[in-house]
């Protein structure tokens, strides 16, 4: 009776730990159950990695997501080979297969559905079609050509099995990602040597206002390597391109240059248009001192006392100082009298119109002309004047303000005197 | 037909219906100690002024302010820059709120070192202890009704500290905020309490305290009432004395208001990050320090929650230190009260500039 009370106990503890071990076990792998796609049941289970890890990786890839299987880029019959336990009737060139293709071949295997208009359309209607002819133009399409293997090709950028859309921020040619991406190759010293080209390009961009932008402060707004450099059809902008990359954002700057003494003259002396001042990959954020003819001026690289250009730059750079000055004052009495409860809503509003007048400043400086950035600066001067004036009267109120308030505080003072001395005197006629 | 209505008239009229004329006697025979100590006893009177300069220009505001994330702050902005003299006004409701904490503080200081709290006065001191911390509610309740980016966020820091109460923090935290975070649903309740719940429920505390003042007379010090004390009657010569307090803390009043006008600042943004050097107002500085000072773990019991008991129990024994100081029922001197007394206000004053300070 005994024996058969500790065996019952011991089922019933055995019982609790299966059943409890079960909960807490996470339930098994839904993937492992064979899905009757030929590619994925077989391939999960190669013990080769390189085999294998293409399974995984596709679950999150975007043609899987679009319902696009196995055998839409690499052929075969998927629906044979498992059941039949030959895996070469799923590799059957008949049915297409063409297997892994060579690095040479990736850009054509691509473009076998991204460069047919019809097919994309089903996809993506908004998708470029022309990413192959990009390519062939680039410089990796190019050594492609030429039967270098070690160049990128689609795969190099986009990876392999699980490709994510560009928008996705864990793709690698989402735009933050892209100069990562791109120093993988290109900041490998040892393998970009039969180049012969820098590899420092990462660490200078990394450290230029774009950059910092972009990687620090996670700004979309600001450029990655394909902004200057395009993105399929990659290739190192010429000389004289350079300022069309530049300019595709910084567009006025552009057209004042364009418009500027400069642009004739760097063409003959074989400058860079914008590159000159501000470099390539390490351009730094642009101060005000880099205009004039003080020692971190760059005019006086190649101006020198004497000649016009010395001389504009002097006096372009006087007037943006009057302007910077003049707009600090104009902030910090509006700053006064807002403290001093006035209201200074629209000596604010006109401000933001001097502010926006600097920025434009800045911007006409590539004029090289003082008459026109005068145009510009000047204007912005007056405004700020006018908005010194509203601060002025504002700050005028408020001293009326204050005076008002401080005679009454004599009076007040005088008040509370004459009352103690009421009392004094009442007390003294009638003590109590 | 009636007597046409004469002063006399008047006074016999009220006098019917209110007795008037025992109120009359009572203030006219009423009188007030005269000792080294009597300058105190017009700091509360000060106190009261502050608060009449509160409901007075509380209700001007009442005319133009709107209680909504979306109008409060343009409605202040509009007082402050468009409504003739708002700024006054404004400046004076802040500056007013301000001064009349500082006044009840003084004068709650200034009755518990000279022990005006003891028997019979035992009830005049727990009505104050409650307008003090009234005092305390409307400062907390008046600082986010502007809707400026440093009170959205001292708000938001304030009321975090009733999540830390246990068991009914969470639920408390929500009937605050009327709901998870700082809303306008928060700006609204705060309103409510400001203008309504507040005034009402100090309305009665203070007309309590008025009376109880009336009824027991002032006290004198331990020590003091042995010695031949002078009475003052209270009507005119105390009233009037009362009355150059008065102006005294009018002048204070516009002083500030014109050295230091009330500044705005901007509108509240709850999408943006909290301001640098946020803190709550002066009053509440020195609480807000420790527990910044106070370690996360305090053995197994959450630091700030330990403060917030701390705190708690202070204010409990505030309200009953009459209870506590046996002696002074006995009229006798106490060694450490004075002690107590003094290191608290020079923890608050240590504390307050600490969290001044960058």
């Amino acid at each position: 009776m005994k024996m058969t009370h500790s065996i019952l106990r011991r089922l019933l503890v055995a019982i609790c730990i299966a059943v409890l071990g079960a909960f807490v076990l996470p339930p098994q792998d839904a993937h492992a159950k064979p899905t009757g796609n030929s590619c994925v049941d077989c391939h999960s289970e190669m013990p080769d990695k390189q085999l294998s890890d293409p399974v995984k990786g596709v679950e999150s890839d975007i043609h899987h997501a679009k319902g696009l299987g196995c055998q839409d880029c690499h052929g075969g019959d998927p629906t044979k080979g498992m059941a039949e336990g030959d895996p070469e009737l799923a590799h059957n060139p008949a049915k297409g297969f063409v297997g892994s293709p060579a690095s040479k071949d990736i850009p054509g295997f691509c473009a076998k559905c991204h460069s047919d208009v019809e097919f994309m359309k089903r996809y993506n209607p908004k998708l470029r079609v022309d990413q192959l002819l990009e390519y062939r133009s680039s410089k990796h399409g190019k050594l492609l050509e030429t039967g270098d293997g070690k160049v990128a090709t689609c795969v190099s950028c986009h990876g392999v099995h699980g490709i994510l859309a560009v928008s996705d921020t864990r793709s690698p040619v989402f735009r933050a990602n892209v100069p990562g991406t791109c120093a993988k190759c290109h900041a490998k010293a040892g393998y970009m040597k039969q180049y012969g080209i820098p590899t420092d390009q990462f660490d200078l961009y990394k450290s230029s206002v774009h950059g910092m932008k972009l990687l620090e402060k996670g700004d979309l707004a600001a450029p990655a390597c394909n902004n200057c450099h395009g993105n399929h059809g990659a290739t190192p902008p010429g000389l004289t391109s350079i300022a069309f990359a530049c300019g595709e954002c910084h567009a006025n700057n552009r057209d004042f240059f364009n418009q500027s003494p400069h642009k004739e003259a760097y063409a003959k002396m074989g400058l860079g248009e914008c590159t000159s001042c501000h470099n390539h990959h390490d351009i730094a954020k642009p101060t005000d001192a880099m205009l004039g003819v003080g020692e971190r001026a760059l005019c006086v690289r190649c101006h020198s006392q004497g000649d016009k250009g010395f001389e504009t730059a002097a006096k372009m750079a006087v007037e943006l100082d009057t302007l910077k000055l003049t707009l600090t004052l104009a902030h910090e009495l509006l700053t006064r009298a807002e403290r001093g409860g006035i209201n200074v809503r629209l000596g604010k509003y006109d401000l933001h119109a001097a502010d926006d007048a600097l920025i434009k400043a800045r911007t006409a400086i590539h004029y090289f002309d003082f008459d026109k950035f005068h145009e510009v600066s000047g204007s912005g001067v007056t405004e700020a004047r006018q908005v010194i004036t509203q601060g002025e009267e504002a700050l005028h109120d408020l001293r009326i303000r204050q005076i008002g308030l401080g005679v009454s505080v004599p009076i007040i003072l005088w008040v509370a005197l004459a009352l103690y001395l009421r009392i004094r005197r009442m007390e003294r006629e009638k003590p109590f | 037909m009636s007597e046409p209505a004469t002063h006399s008239g008047l006074s016999q009229w009220l006098d019917e219906r209110l007795g008037w004329h025992a109120i009359k006697e009572l203030a006219l025979h009423k009188r007030v100690p005269m000792h080294k100590h009597s300058i105190w006893y017009y700091v509360g009177g000060m106190t009261l002024f502050c608060f009449l300069v509160q409901i007075v220009t509380g209700i001007f505001l009442l005319l133009y302010y709107r209680p909504t994330a979306e109008a409060a702050f343009e409605s202040v902005e509009f007082i402050m820059t468009d409504v003739k003299f708002g700024w006054l006004i404004r400046s004076i409701h802040s500056w007013s709120a301000n001064l009349m904490i500082f006044f009840a503080f003084v004068h709650m200081f200034s009755v518990f070192f000279l022990r005006a709290y003891r028997r019979p006065r035992e009830l005049t001191w727990v009505s104050g202890a409650f307008l003090l911390f009234l005092s305390l509610g409307f400062g907390f309740s008046g600082y986010l009704l502007p809707w400026n980016q440093l009170a959205f966020f001292a708000t938001k820091v304030g009321t975090d500290i009733l999540g830390q109460i246990p068991l009914i923090g969470d639920w408390l935290l929500t009937v605050a905020r009327g709901g998870e975070d700082v809303t306008g649903a928060t700006l609204t309740r705060f309103f409510g309490v400001h203008v309504a719940v507040l005034p009402m429920i100090s309305t009665f505390f203070l007309l309590g305290h008025l009376a109880l003042v009336q009824k027991q007379g002032m006290s004198v010090p331990i020590g003091e009432q042995y010695k031949k004390t002078r009475q003052m009657p209270f009507v005119p010569n105390f009233a009037l004395r009362d009355l150059v307090g008065w102006t005294l803390a009018l002048g204070i009043l516009v002083l500030l208001a014109s050295l230091f006008p009330w500044e705005l600042g901007e509108k509240a943004d709850p999408m943006a990050s909290a301001p640098a050097g946020i803190r709550p107002e002066w009053f509440f500085c020195f609480m807000f320090q420790t527990l910044k000072y106070i370690p996360g773990k305090v053995w197994f019991i959450n630091g700030e929650l330990l403060g917030i008991i701390a705190f708690g129990l202070g204010g409990a024994a505030l309200v009953l230190v009459p209870f506590l100081d046996r002696r002074a029922a006995r009229e006798e001197k106490h060694k450490w009260l004075p002690v107590i007394g003094w290191f608290v206000i020079v923890y608050i004053i240590v504390f307050t500039v600490l969290a001044y300070m960058p």
